[in-house]
C-alpha cells in the first residue's frame, strides 16, 4: 500500500533575534493520519504551526503542506486546510446557520453548496432545533463539534486543531473524537497541537517538542513502552524534566 | 468542619448553574470538585467566597456564615480565581507586597508558608507578572493567595492551561500546604487530577453526581470494563456501537473502553463478532475503571 | 491607613507604567492648549486691508501711514463708497476696511472726538478679532502721541463692526473650554477605565475577597487622579498665562477651589460610569459619548449656548461642564468673585453629591 505524505517538514527553523523558537525540526505526516503535536507552553509548537499554515515565514529549512510550499504558495495552503482552535472557533453573536454560511463564503463555496452542506451538517449533529439560535447560547461541547464540522466545510486535505477539547465534558469529548476518527477515516489528515496529554493518547502518532526541538516522535504505545511509562503524561514529564 | 454547603441552588435566568448542592469538607482536607466547563464549579466558588448570593440554601466557611459574616470570611480565606488575576504591570515582588499590605500583613511575617513556592520565582522578582510563563504565574498567584495565612484556600481551576510539568509541581505544593493544616477546595476539569485529592465531588450541569474518595469512586464502577483495539479505530467504534449487547462504548486514548449489558460476558464472543465484521489486529483485555469512566457512567443516567 | 496607601502606591505604578495613559494624562493637556492657543491667537502679518477715507485730512493721512508702515497690514486699495465695502470682502483678499468719517481732523480738534470704523471679515472670527485688536492698538497709540503734544485731549472713538458673525465672544474662551475638557477626560474617563480594568482582568474579584472595604478601593482608585488633575489644571492655567497671555482677572485661589470641585464632580461621574460598565471599552465609549461630546457641543465651549435651539439650551443645564465653564469664564476673564458665581457653584456641588449618592447606591459589594 502506497502511503501519501501530506506534510513534509525538513530542517524547519524559526529565529526571532537571537532566540531560536523552532530548531531544525523534521517530520512527515501521512494522509488520513491523526498527528499529535505536543509541547509545553513556549516549546515552539505554536510558532511551528504558524509556519505550516502559511501565516509566518520560516527562517530556514523547507516544508510542504498539502503539496504546496510554505515559502511561495501560502495562499494555496490556506485554501487546502481547515483550522479550529479552542480560543476562537465561531462567532458567538451569529446563529449556527449564519456561521456556516459565513465560513462557507470565506472559502468560496457556492450558495447551493453551502446550503446543501449546512443542511447535512445540521442533520448529522442533530442541530435542527438550534439552527437559528445564537452560537453563544449553546453549551461549549456543541460549539466545539459545530466548529470542527465547519472547519471541514470546504473538504480540506488537512485540518489543524489547536487544543480542541480542553474543558469539554468527557462524553462530549468522546463524541468529538469519534468525529475526528470519522474524518480521518475519510482521508482527512488531522494535525492536533496540544499540551493536554489525554488528547495525545488518541493520536496515531505524536511528536513532543521541548525548547524548539522535537525530542520524540512515535505512536503513543511505542513511546510509553520506550519510556517505561503508563501514560503519555509520564512520558512527557520524563522528557521535559531530563 | 471547615466548609459546610447546605442545599445550595443558584440560577442565572433559566439556566440552573447549581441545583441543590450539599458538601461538607473537613478541617485540613484536600477536596476536589471535578467537572467540565459549565458544570457550576466557578459559581460555587464565588458563593463560598461571598462574591455571589445563593438563591436557596446556606453555607459556612471556617465557621462563618457566607451571608451574615461575609466580612469575616473575606479576612480568613485565600482565593485564586480561574483566570490569572494579578496585576500584569506590577513586578512579582510588587504584587506579593500589595496583597500582603491589603491583608494587613507583610511578606516577612508569613514567609514560612510561601517559602517553598516563592523561592522558585524569587530569581524573577523584578520581572513584570505579565512576562512570566504560565507555570510561574500560577506559583505567584498561589503565593499571593497564601500571603495572609488563610485558614481555607479556594483554588478555581488552578491547573487549566498549564503544562504537565507545572501541573505536577503544583499538586506537590498543594500536598505540602495541606500538611500545614490548611483546608483546600480545588476544582479541575482534569479527571486524572482527581486521584490526588482526599475526597472528590463529581459535578456536571450544576448537579453532584457523587462524593467519595477517588478510590471508592473507582471501585463503585458497576461493570467489568475492557480495552478493545483494532487496526481501524473508526470502524471499531462503529461496529462496537452496532453490537447488540453493548452497554457503553467510549474511546479512551489508544483503546476503546467497552462494557457489556450481560453479567456473564465472554470476550471471545465479541472477538468473533469483530473478526466477522472485518476488523484486524483485534485486542481485548480486561482493564480497571478510571474516574472518567465512572463520571461518564453517572452522567449517562 | 497602611492598606490604603499600599493601594494608592499600586495605582501610581499602574499609571506610570502605562504609556498610553501617561500620554493622555500629560501629553493631551499640553497638546490641546497649544493647538487651541495657536489656532486662535494666530499672529497676523501683512493682512490686506482697504481704506475708505471721507476726510482725507492730516490726521487720517498720518493714521493711514502709521498702519501701512506696520508689519501687520498692507493697504491693498482705497475705496470711495460705503457700498463698495461688501464687494471688496466678497472678492476675498481684503480682510478689513478702515472707514474714517467726514471731517475727521476738524471733529477731533473741535469736538475732541472723531469716529473711525473698523469693518472686519469675520468668516474667520478669530482672525477678525485679532485684526480689530491690532488696529485698535495702533489708533490708541496715535491718540497717546497726540495727547502728549497737545494739552487738549483728543479722542478717537474706534467702532469695531464685524460682519458675517456679529456675536463674537472672547478669544480667550478656549482656556476655560480646554480646561473643562481635560479635567473631564482625566478625571472621569481615566478613573472609570482604571476601575473597569480591575473588573475585566478579574483582579476585582480578589480585591472583593479581601479585608479591603469597597469604599477604600474606590477612594484608593480615585485619589491619584485628584492629585494628577490638580497638576493638570495648574499646568493649563500657567501655560495660558505665560504662553498666551490670557488674563486672570479674578482670584487664583477661588479658581483653584472651583477646579477641585469640578474634579470631584468628574471623578464621581467616572465612578458612576464604572459601576455600569463591565469592560474598559464600554467605560471608554460611555465616557466619550456621554461626557466628552456634551462637554464639547453643549457646554458653550465651542457653540454659544444663547444661540442654540431652546430644547438644547434646556439640556445644556444638566451638563456639569456648562456650569464650570461659566464659573471659569467669570473668574478668569471677568474677574468676578464667589458673590457672582455662587449659584453655579451650588449647582455643581449639588450634581456632585447626586453622582456620589448614585454611585454609592449602585456600587456592589458582590459580583452581581
Amino acid at each position: 500500500m502506497k502511503e501519501e505524505t501530506v506534510i513534509k517538514v525538513e530542517g524547519l527553523t524559526k529565529v526571532f533575534g537571537d532566540f531560536t523558537a523552532v530548531n531544525k525540526i523534521s517530520f512527515h505526516v501521512r494522509k488520513g493520519e491523526i498527528f499529535g503535536f505536543l509541547g509545553a507552553n513556549g516549546a515552539g509548537k505554536t510558532t511551528a504551526m504558524k509556519m505550516l499554515i502559511g501565516i509566518s515565514a520560516p527562517s530556514s529549512g523547507s516544508a510542504n503542506v498539502a503539496g504546496f510550499d510554505v515559502y511561495t504558495q501560502t495562499e494555496d495552503i490556506k485554501k487546502s486546510i481547515g483550522y479550529m482552535s479552542q480560543k476562537f472557533a465561531l462567532y458567538d453573536d451569529l446563529t449556527v446557520k449564519e456561521n456556516i454560511r459565513f465560513f462557507g463564503g470565506i472559502y468560496g463555496l457556492s450558495k447551493a453548496r453551502i446550503s446543501q452542506k449546512s443542511n447535512l451538517l445540521i442533520e448529522e449533529l442533530g442541530l435542527e432545533k438550534v439552527a437559528h439560535s445564537l452560537v453563544g447560547s449553546l453549551p461549549l461541547g456543541w460549539k466545539q463539534k459545530i466548529a470542527f464540522s465547519v472547519s471541514l466545510l470546504h473538504d480540506p486535505k488537512i485540518v489543524f486543531l489547536d487544543e480542541p477539547t480542553g474543558g469539554v465534558d468527557p462524553i462530549t469529548r468522546r463524541q468529538f473524537w469519534e468525529m475526528i476518527y470519522k474524518a480521518a477515516n475519510n482521508g482527512t489528515t488531522i494535525f492536533v497541537t496540544t499540551h493536554y496529554m489525554d488528547e495525545a493518547e488518541y493520536c496515531d502518532r505524536v511528536s513532543i517538542m521541548v525548547d524548539g526541538n522535537i525530542e520524540a516522535l512515535d505512536t503513543p504505545k511505542n513511546l510509553k513502552t520506550h519510556f517505561g511509562s503508563d501514560s503519555m503524561n509520564e512520558v512527557f514529564l520524563k522528557l521535559a524534566r531530563s | 468542619m471547615s466548609i459546610r454547603i447546605d442545599h445550595i441552588s443558584k440560577s442565572y435566568g433559566k439556566v440552573n448553574a447549581l441545583d441543590d448542592i450539599s458538601i461538607q469538607v473537613d478541617q485540613g482536607e484536600l477536596f476536589g470538585l471535578i467537572g467540565p466547563d459549565g458544570a457550576g464549579k466557578t459559581t460555587l466558588f464565588r458563593i463560598l467566597t461571598t462574591l455571589l448570593l445563593p438563591d436557596h440554601g446556606s453555607a459556612s466557611v471556617a465557621g462563618y456564615d457566607i451571608i451574615a459574616d461575609f466580612k469575616a470570611i473575606r479576612k480568613q480565606v485565600g482565593y485564586m480565581p480561574g483566570r490569572f488575576s494579578l496585576y500584569q504591570d506590577l513586578t512579582v515582588e510588587e504584587n506579593l507586597r500589595f496583597f500582603a499590605t491589603i491583608f494587613g500583613t507583610t511578606i516577612a511575617e508569613n514567609y514560612d508558608l510561601i517559602r517553598d513556592i516563592y523561592v522558585q520565582i524569587e530569581p524573577f522578582k523584578n520581572r513584570r507578572a505579565g512576562k512570566l510563563s504560565g507555570g510561574m504565574k500560577q506559583k505567584l498567584a498561589l503565593s499571593c493567595a497564601l500571603i495572609h495565612k488563610p485558614e481555607v484556600l479556594f483554588l478555581d481551576e488552578p491547573t487549566t492551561g498549564v503544562d504537565p510539568v507545572s501541573r505536577k509541581e503544583f499538586w506537590e505544593m498543594l500536598k505540602r500546604l495541606q500538611d500545614k493544616g490548611i483546608t483546600i477546595l480545588v476544582s479541575t476539569p482534569y479527571m486524572d487530577e482527581a486521584a490526588l485529592c482526599d475526597r472528590i465531588a463529581l459535578i456536571q450541569n450544576g448537579r453532584i453526581l457523587e462524593i467519595d474518595t477517588p478510590k471508592a469512586i473507582v471501585e463503585h464502577y458497576p461493570k467489568p470494563i475492557f480495552d478493545v483495539g483494532a487496526h481501524n479505530t473508526y470502524l471499531l467504534i462503529e461496529k462496537l456501537n452496532a453490537y447488540a449487547h453493548k452497554h457503553s462504548v467510549f474511546p479512551f486514548g489508544e483503546y476503546i473502553h467497552y462494557t457489556d449489558q450481560r453479567d456473564g460476558f465472554d470476550p471471545l464472543e465479541l472477538r468473533t463478532y469483530l473478526k466477522n465484521e472485518g476488523l484486524q489486529n483485534i485486542h481485548i483485555e480486561r482493564t480497571k475503571a478510571t474516574i472518567e469512566d465512572t463520571f461518564m457512567e453517572l452522567a449517562k443516567q | 491607613m497602611k492598606r490604603f496607601f499600599g493601594f494608592v502606591q499600586k495605582e501610581f505604578y499602574h499609571i506610570f507604567r502605562d504609556r498610553r495613559s501617561l500620554f493622555i494624562l500629560f501629553g493631551m493637556p499640553v497638546a490641546q492648549i497649544m493647538l487651541f492657543g495657536f489656532a486662535i491667537t494666530n499672529e497676523i502679518n501683512n493682512v490686506d486691508i482697504a481704506i475708505l477715507d471721507r476726510s482725507q485730512d492730516a490726521s487720517t493721512k498720518e493714521i493711514i501711514s502709521k498702519i501701512s508702515s506696520s508689519d501687520y497690514f498692507s493697504i491693498l486699495q482705497h475705496i470711495k463708497e460705503e457700498a463698495e465695502i461688501e464687494e471688496v470682502f466678497k472678492n476675498g483678499k481684503v480682510k478689513a476696511v478702515l472707514y474714517f468719517e467726514k471731517e475727521f481732523s476738524k471733529k477731533l480738534i473741535k469736538q475732541h472726538t472723531a469716529k473711525v470704523q473698523i469693518v472686519t471679515d469675520a468668516t474667520d472670527p478669530n482672525v477678525a478679532n485679532t485684526i480689530s485688536n491690532y488696529i485698535n492698538s495702533i489708533l490708541s497709540n496715535y491718540q497717546e502721541e497726540q495727547n502728549r503734544s497737545i494739552t487738549l485731549v483728543y479722542q478717537i472713538v474706534p467702532q469695531s463692526r464685524m460682519v458675517f458673525n456679529a456675536e463674537l465672544k472672547s478669544v480667550y474662551m478656549f482656556v476655560p473650554g480646554v480646561m473643562t475638557v481635560i479635567l473631564m477626560l482625566v478625571s472621569a474617563m481615566m478613573t472609570s477605565i482604571s476601575i473597569t480594568r480591575e473588573k475585566e482582568l478579574g483582579t476585582m474579584e480578589i480585591l472583593l475577597v479581601s479585608p479591603l472595604n469597597p469604599f477604600q478601593v474606590i477612594i484608593g482608585k480615585v485619589f491619584p487622579y485628584i492629585f494628577l488633575s490638580i497638576i493638570n489644571a495648574a499646568a493649563i492655567v500657567i501655560l495660558s498665562i505665560f504662553v498666551f497671555h490670557v488674563p486672570v482677572n479674578g482670584s487664583l485661589f477661588l479658581l483653584g477651589l472651583e477646579s477641585v470641585l469640578f474634579i470631584v464632580t468628574s471623578l464621581a461621574l467616572g465612578i458612576l460610569i464604572s459601576t455600569i460598565s463591565t469592560t474598559q471599552q464600554m467605560a471608554m465609549m460611555i465616557s466619550l459619548m456621554g461626557l466628552m461630546l456634551p462637554v464639547i457641543l453643549l457646554s458653550g465651549f465651542i457653540f454659544p449656548i444663547s444661540s442654540m435651539p431652546v430644547p438644547l439650551q434646556v439640556i445644556s443645564n444638566i451638563v456639569p461642564a456648562k456650569w464650570f465653564i461659566v464659573i471659569v469664564k467669570g473668574i478668569m476673564l471677568k474677574g468676578v468673585g464667589i458673590r457672582i458665581v455662587w449659584k453655579e457653584t451650588l449647582v455643581l456641588l449639588g450634581m456632585t453629591l447626586l453622582f456620589i449618592g448614585l454611585s454609592v447606591r449602585k456600587y456592589k459589594i458582590r459580583l452581581e
